[in-house]
């Protein structure tokens, strides 16, 4: 898992299996600081995140495949599983 | 996921079994302020994505999962096609 930001939303009407109803969000990925680091890029929303909020991102598809409780064809690999209250280092 | 702008199509005759059938396009990696990212990438196209849409992609081996039979030697495929970007600092 890692940290990220949220920093914007996608809204798309047509979209592969799967990732029908479901939020896509644009997320930067940060440091424990809050730094941003690397290059943003799209993840599934399951904890009802917005923007500005700094969550965990998981890039796994089995793990992201288990959260969305979906069968194994479908192509979904990044999805957001909690938003970060504090941050203690 | 990763925004992109499809680019231009790839015609490929002599390739992997599993390839048959398969539109590929060409795909430049965008960041979330739509400016270019990295080099163009080929990418399976199942959702008929045109020439010009801005799309996102998956990569790794959830891409190969677009086709019936799942398991491809894919590593990049279009998933959705983009109707609005909203961002705090909107261009």
């Amino acid at each position: 898992m890692i940290l990220a930001k949220i920093i914007g939303n996608v809204v798309s009407t047509i979209k592969e299996k799967g990732y029908e109803s479901r939020k896509i969000l644009i997320v930067q990925p940060v440091d424990p600081a809050g730094q941003p680091k690397g290059s943003s890029f799209l993840a599934v929303d399951t904890v009802q995140a917005g923007m500005g909020d700094t969550v965990l991102v998981l890039e796994e598809g089995g793990s992201a495949r288990m959260i969305l409780n979906e069968p194994e064809t479908f192509t979904i690999k990044a999805v957001i599983a909690g938003i970060v209250d504090h941050i203690t280092a | 996921m990763k925004l992109g702008k499809v680019t231009g199509r790839v015609v490929s005759t002599q390739k992997v079994d599993s390839f048959e059938g398969i539109k590929l396009m060409l795909v430049q990696p965008l960041d979330e302020k739509l400016d270019k990212v990295g080099d163009p990438i080929v990418a399976f196209d199942t959702i008929q994505a045109g020439v010009g849409d801005l799309i996102y992609y998956e990569t790794s081996k959830e891409a190969g999962r677009v086709l019936e039979f799942t398991m491809n030697p894919c590593d990049a495929a279009i998933v959705g096609i983009v109707d609005t970007v909203l961002t705090e600092d909107k261009k």
